[in-house]
């Protein structure tokens, strides 16, 4: 690989502020490294070519998960896509599909915030103990029931892959529902019915029709299609136990 | 109330051949109307069952209409589909079934070998109960 070999980016504009009905395409020359991932192309366009780009990011380590957007149509991380991997390139670079759009490539997660409040992702328990008496203990065992599912860095790749919520953004979505399986697994938790009330609903877990893209565009090794289906078979039980037996159902 | 700032928001829609862009997703649409021609094998057991209880005549008359090559190209396709479904729909099992055999998790391999050993074994019997 030369030292004056180059790869463009096609990168989606979009200025509302300059009067842009809707976004347009523009492409940039940045340097092809063998180190670089698209995140430090981006950086160079920003540092030495095009200071009004907008695109989010923080940490460049796939912890942070700020910095998802589609390349070539598909949603990754940016920081843990490497240019030399998409070389000759062009390699168009979209916001995160499935979200409306703020500025260039920042896309607005206000929805997901909310329905990420609603699902109730921490430890509820029915009678807190006082501080006193020390930690909840756990068993390795038990850390294993729920840990690929407190792996996920709310990147929202998974809902730019989901169709469903493309289509219709009444969806609870992958993330909420893996986050609170999550807590639903944990043996600490004694919150699962209050979740499945709201998980039980038609825009939770029932509007999936397990398309799985949403665990293929995890890039932390999640399975949130898996969750929603665990989500899906305890629904079903509890619904079958009420009408089986009435009388024990709270 | 919608913001200023959020009237300004581009918001796309999904093209309505969505579907067509993706393998994976032609893949799902694939597998989502496989049930169509489960329904299809549905009707067609419903049929039969009228044909029998009409009597030897209705009888020998659904025979011949299945013998008729359109309905046998018909079937070859549903039955192309069938497997299909069934096929997807096993596979997925290991994911929505956590299962547990006194408190210990069962691995995800087992799981889908006693989904296919079961489909096996219901599918002998039957053979057995229509050439018996």
């Amino acid at each position: 690989m030369g030292a004056d070999e180059h790869i463009t980016l096609r990168i989606a504009r979009y200025r509302p502020d300059e009067g842009e009905a809707e976004p347009t395409l523009a492409d940039y020359d940045v340097p092809l490294r063998r180190d670089w991932a698209i995140l430090d192309g981006l950086n160079y366009i920003k540092d030495e070519l095009d200071g009004t780009l907008s695109y989010r990011w923080s940490c460049r380590m796939g912890i942070c998960g700020s910095c998802g957007m589609m390349v070539d149509g598909e949603p990754r991380l940016t920081c843990a896509t490497f240019l030399t991997d998409l070389a000759p390139g062009p390699v168009r670079i979209e916001p995160l599909a499935n979200f409306p759009v703020i500025r260039d490539l920042i896309v607005d997660l206000t929805d997901f915030m909310h329905k990420l409040g609603k699902v109730k992702p921490w430890l509820i328990r029915d009678e807190e103990r006082p501080v006193e008496d020390g930690e909840y203990l756990q068993t390795p065992a038990q850390l294993d029931e729920f840990k690929q599912f407190s792996m996920c860095i709310n990147c929202m790749l998974c809902y730019s892959a989901c169709p469903v919520y493309g289509l219709d953004n009444s969806f609870v979505g992958p993330a909420a529902i893996a986050l609170a399986h999550r807590y639903d697994l944990d043996s600490r938790d004694e919150g699962d019915r209050q979740r499945l009330t709201i998980l039980a609903q038609p825009e939770g877990v029932w509007d999936c029709t397990f398309v799985g893209e949403c665990s293929a565009a995890c890039p932390k090794g999640v399975d949130p299609a898996g969750a929603i289906q665990q989500v899906k078979l305890a629904a079903a039980q509890e619904a079958a136990k009420s009408l089986l037996l009435p009388w024990r159902s709270r | 109330m919608i913001s200023p700032l959020e009237a300004r928001y581009y918001r796309r829609r999904m093209p309505l051949l969505w579907w067509a862009r993706r393998r994976s997703y032609a893949f799902f649409m694939l597998r989502e109307v496989s049930s169509v021609f489960v329904a299809w094998f549905v009707v067609e057991i419903l049929l039969l069952v009228r044909a029998v209880a009409r009597g030897a005549a209705a009888y020998e008359g659904f025979l011949d209409a299945m013998a008729h090559p359109a309905v046998i190209g018909v079937n070859l396709v549903a039955l192309a589909f069938v497997l299909l479904h069934a096929v997807t729909f096993a596979n997925l099992t290991p994911r929505a079934m956590i299962v547990r055999v006194r408190g210990r998790r069962v691995p995800a391999r087992a799981v889908l070998a006693s989904v296919y050993v079961g489909w096996l074994v219901v599918s002998a019997f039957l053979t057995w109960l229509v050439l018996a």
